[in-house]
């Protein structure tokens, strides 16, 4: 078994952390101190004042601490340990997956949480990691030859419909899309070839009446017809698109100003601290504040694209690309979803939304990327081993 | 390696693209954030002022409206609706077994309730569980509010008549707003729809001045409605409407409801002949007043409309009736003053022909020679026909222009109508024939065209028995002023210009209808009192009584279908020497005036003189306290 952190002739913990990029672990803890203002502004004190640390910045600063550990912590491991166990982790997420629709089934409602005392852990989002960690081993490993026969593609395209299939039964729409449009990335980098997507697309298309009739849920019907047409049902679903449009609206170019917004203690908007927090931003510090943050993460998603391409192993190349993708999805869904370009999903702002398990899911993601970023140097045979020249 | 060469340069290409498209599309939702918080703020900001602010209104308390007493006519009371928040209510059914163990909810109530929660989409919206809770029953529920959520008791202010049954064609009532009200009144008041408005009556004509004005807070309100705050500093308080006092003496009104109680239909104004100040305006059958404000309930509604007395009709208004012989007076106030004396004689043999028309007596073998003075007495009809074709048309008239017949009184209340006074222009516009002499005959005596309402002929009255003095009615003592009871300053009232020899020779004859011997209310004189009546009786015939009839026997009122009776009237003044009050009685279809009118103006009177008396022995509550009333709001 290889050591987790270092083999003989190769470089130390120490030296690895000396390789972490501290600019991008900046803007990291810039959008992280951006969310924690904005949990902050969306509370009210004791004296329905807006502002307070209660309920939520407290412990959104204290879970972005534990998150920047994991993420330091998993970019001075060995990357070959997450290419040797990546089957592993996607294993495990999957028996997570398969454990919660059983274990859930005595919950109500939708099942997605499991239970472990200490904390909830919600499965699908160890999958967001597990499946592009198995995805990009598989295509590190497939020649590139073989790559283009269409056999080979039959094992990730299970991969990747297996986990979807079981989230979309949960029923989570949101995360199902995330994990579906994260492994078509996975498999556009990978270089499968475009007809090949062609195909999949008409399948796919095929499949939507199907999965309308036997796979969505009333709700989620809805939520999507609500999407369509938004005056169907004002004071329903499509009433918290307009209240999120009307917020955003009203920000105007300068916003509302810090703690000036109507958002945190109006309650117009359900969970404003997790899914609408975008909403908050925005409307406290308008247009300049939203484009900010979109700007910070086009950065980090630049970031992203630059380590995949200076990385010597296609391993750390798709790991990265892939994660990075799943980091946009999360972006691009909670931001299209509060301005009304999508369906309501509710799929969290990475890094800014309160809750803990997309925080740890985002953090090891960097933690990867980051490790990735590391070892830009390690060249890896498709086998795992170092290549030799 | 080539081939890991090769792979790597369609990652690049395939990586360089999916970063391109990621931010192309990161770029596009930049933009859309562009067109929401520039292009479209506007909009969006008007929105969400819509969202948070929330206007208010503020009832103003409706003024009160009271006798010349203070005795209420008309206030609020405090009345409770209990509502419950479904939303509030963790579980509804469970709350609504509480409420029932303390309330009676009887499970069809239950039904609905439950069914308009169900319905109801804003699940934080109130759903009215019970109106109108006794007191009983709302301590009972505050009692046990912590078992209650989502329960609430909603205080309003409703119109109660307390004697709802007493006045209800002078204070009218209250009810909802309608469509033609909503848009000719841009009040935002009436948008509410707990807004009552004057319908009727006093409430009616008065309405603006009663209603006070509306003020207005601003609420923070969630998305879901519910109140966060009040903008404390931009509340305007409502102002609460003006009381009104009137000139109504409840007791002498409810003594006259009473007194009419075994007339199916009748009606009496009572009128001080010194400043027009009405007493009693009693309309027969009355009706509760009470049954409006909350929504009168269809069936009985119906029964009100279609009932043959015409209880919504204010009979002393509205009610129009040929005065009879009560005209008579006019016709000798005309003849003493075209100049022809008192003395003047009439040989009354029952009938005098005209032409070929013969027009009878209602004496039928006649009152032989009678002066002026003992035509009014005895009210004979020869001697009036012989008078008005004298006079003519136009000088009777006048005169009964003059003393307010044939236009509406003025009176402060909406719905009056103006009677008729004929004359030949009249007839030529209205009925398209030419004034024949039989017409000024048949006027003369009252009938025919002429027509006045029992206000009408009470004004007539008030002005002889003050001396000529166009004295005008009206309902209210005292405008408008605010917890005080105050007089209004006395006017100078205009006279109507007639010579006081005429005024004295008319009052002595009415004191004579009354109080001679021969005179033909006799019967209703004063016995045991300080003061002496004074009158003329009316009896109006309803139908035409033939020839033949004639010829057999002029059928009595008795035998005859009620509709068809005559209606009785009587007209009085009292005391004779300093005339104070003037009455008017009209018993629709009650038979004779003498009979069936004026022994109530008899009583009226007798009544009057005792509450002066127990008035200056202060035995009487000279007025309720306007301040402890506001007290209570």
């Amino acid at each position: 078994m290889q050591s987790l952190f270092q083999r003989p002739g190769e470089m130390t913990v120490t030296e690895r952390f000396g390789q972490i990029s501290w600019s991008l672990v900046t803007l990291i803890s810039l959008l992280a101190a951006v969310g924690i203002a904005m949990l902050y502004s969306a509370a009210v004190d004791n004296t329905g004042a807006p502002g307070s640390m209660d309920p939520w910045a407290t412990r959104q600063a204290i879970r972005f601490a534990i998150g920047m550990a994991v993420l330091i912590f998993i970019a001075v491991t060995d990357l070959r340990v997450w290419l040797q166990y990546a089957y592993v982790v996607y294993g495990v997420a999957l028996a997570l997956l398969i454990g919660v629709e059983i274990a859930g089934t005595m919950g109500m409602g939708a099942r997605r949480w499991i239970d472990f005392r200490i904390f909830l852990l919600q499965p699908s989002e160890v999958m967001k990691v597990g499946l592009v960690l198995a995805l990009a081993r598989y295509f590190h490993s497939v020649s590139h030859e073989n790559s283009g026969r269409i056999v080979y593609l039959l094992v990730p395209v299970a991969l990747v419909l297996a986990p979807v299939a079981l989230v979309l039964k949960q029923p989570d729409l949101g995360t199902a899309g995330m994990l579906m449009v994260g492994g078509v990335a996975m498999f556009f980098i990978a270089g499968v070839r475009m007809w090949k997507f062609a195909l999949g697309g008409v399948l796919g298309l095929a499949a939507i009446p199907l999965a309308w009739r036997f796979v969505l849920h009333d709700y989620q019907k809805k939520r999507v017809l609500t999407f369509f047409d938004p005056d169907s049902d004002p004071m329903g679903a499509g009433y918290h698109i307009l209240q999120s449009k009307i917020a955003l609206g009203s920000g105007g170019i300068t916003g509302r100003g810090y703690l000036q917004g109507t958002q945190s203690y109006l309650n117009f908007l359900p969970e404003k601290q997790t899914d609408f927090i975008f909403t908050m931003l925005a409307e406290e510090f308008g247009l300049l504040g939203g484009l900010a943050v979109i700007l910070i993460y086009m950065i980090i998603l630049g970031y992203g694209f630059a380590i995949a391409l200076r990385s010597r192993n296609h391993f750390g190349r798709l790991l990265t690309l892939g994660l990075t993708t799943t980091i946009f999805l999360y972006v691009f869904i909670n931001v299209a979803m509060v301005m009304g370009v999508v369906p309501v999903v509710g799929v969290p702002l990475p890094l800014i939304s309160y809750g803990g398990t997309a925080m740890l899911t985002v953090m090891v993601a960097f933690g990867l990327i980051m490790n990735v970023y590391v070892h830009r140097d390690l060249r890896l045979t498709r086998g795992g081993l170092d290549e030799d020249e | 390696m080539a081939r890991e060469r090769g792979r790597a340069e369609i990652f690049g290409r395939r990586a360089a693209l999916l970063a391109g498209g990621k931010f192309v599309i990161l770029s596009a939702l930049g933009v859309r954030l562009y067109s929401l918080q520039v292009l479209e703020a506007q909009r969006y900001r008007d929105m969400a002022e819509d969202n948070r602010v929330n206007l208010r209104l503020l009832e103003p308390a409706r003024g009160y409206i009271v006798d010349r007493y203070g005795a209420p006519l008309a206030v609020n009371v405090q009345s409770y609706r209990l509502e419950i928040v479904p939303e509030q209510a963790r579980d509804l059914e469970t709350t609504l077994d509480t409420l029932a163990r303390l309330i009676d909810i009887s499970p069809k109530e239950r039904e609905q309730i439950l069914k308009a929660a169900k319905k109801s989409r804003r699940v934080f919206l109130p759903v009215t569980v019970k109106e109108d809770l006794t007191w009983e029953q709302v301590s009972r529920i505050e009692v046990n509010a912590p078992d209650l959520p989502g329960v609430d008791i909603k205080s309003h202010e409703t119109r109660l008549y307390p004697y709802g049954h007493a006045t209800p064609h002078v204070i009218g009532y209250v009810s909802a707003v309608n469509e033609d009200e909503l848009n000719e009144d841009d009040d935002p008041l009436l948008e509410l729809p707990s807004t009552r408005i004057g319908k009727f009556g006093l409430e009616r004509q008065y309405e603006l001045a009663l209603r006070g004005k509306a003020g207005r807070k601003e609420i923070e309100v969630n998305a879901l409605g519910r109140e966060i705050q009040e903008f404390k500093e931009r509340r305007i308080e409502a102002e609460p409407g003006h009381d009104i006092v009137t000139t109504i003496d409840l007791a002498l009104q409810q003594f006259i409801i009473d007194r009419l109680a075994d007339q199916h239909a009748a009606a009496v104004a009572v009128m001080d002949v010194r400043d027009g100040g009405v007493l009693a305006l009693v309309s027969t059958p009355t009706y509760d007043a009470n049954l409006f404000p909350k929504g009168i309930a269809p069936g009985a509604w119906h029964d009100l409309v279609n009932n043959r007395y015409k209880p919504l009709t204010n009979k002393t208004t509205a009610g129009q009736y040929a005065p009879g012989s009560a005209f008579k007076l006019i016709v000798m106030l005309a003849a003493l003053e075209a100049g022809i004396g008192p003395g003047r004689t009439s040989h009354c043999i029952g009938y005098i022909e005209l032409g070929e028309r013969k027009f009878h007596c209602w004496k039928r073998w006649g009152h032989g020679t009678l002066d002026m003075l003992g035509s009014i007495r005895e009210s004979c009809d020869i001697y009036y026909y012989e008078l008005s074709q004298k006079l003519g048309i136009g000088r009777i008239a006048e005169m009964a222009r003059r003393l307010g017949l044939g236009a509406p009184t003025g009176i402060d209340l909406g719905g009056e109508r103006q009677g008729n006074i004929p004359d030949a222009d009249w007839k030529q516009a209205v009925v398209g024939d030419y004034w024949r002499p039989g017409d000024t005959l048949v006027a003369g005596i009252g009938q025919g065209y002429v027509e006045a309402t029992p206000l009408q002929l009470a004004m007539m009255t008030a002005r002889i028995a003050n001396g000529g003095k166009a004295v005008t009615p009206r309902l209210t003592r005292d405008l408008f002023v605010r917890d005080k009871v105050g007089i209004r300053p006395e006017e100078d009232i205009p006279s109507i210009g007639l010579k006081d020899y005429s005024l004295v020779m008319v009052k002595k004859a009415m004191q004579q209808v009354v109080n001679h011997e021969k005179g033909t209310a006799r019967g209703s004189r004063l016995v045991d009192s300080a003061w002496t009546m004074s009158g003329k009786t009316g009896t109006s015939q309803v139908r035409r009584i033939t020839e033949a009839e004639r010829r057999k026997r002029v059928l009595k009122n008795e035998e005859l279908e009620w509709l068809m009776r005559d209606h009785a009237l009587f007209v009085a003044f009292a005391p004779f020497e300093t005339p104070r009050y003037a009455v008017a009685v009209v018993v629709e279809h009650g038979g004779s005036g003498s009979k069936a009118a004026a022994p109530v103006a008899r009583d009226i009177m007798l009544e009057l003189e005792k509450r002066e008396q127990q008035l200056v022995a202060g035995e009487w509550p000279a007025q309720f306290a306007l301040s402890d009333r506001r007290g209570e709001r």
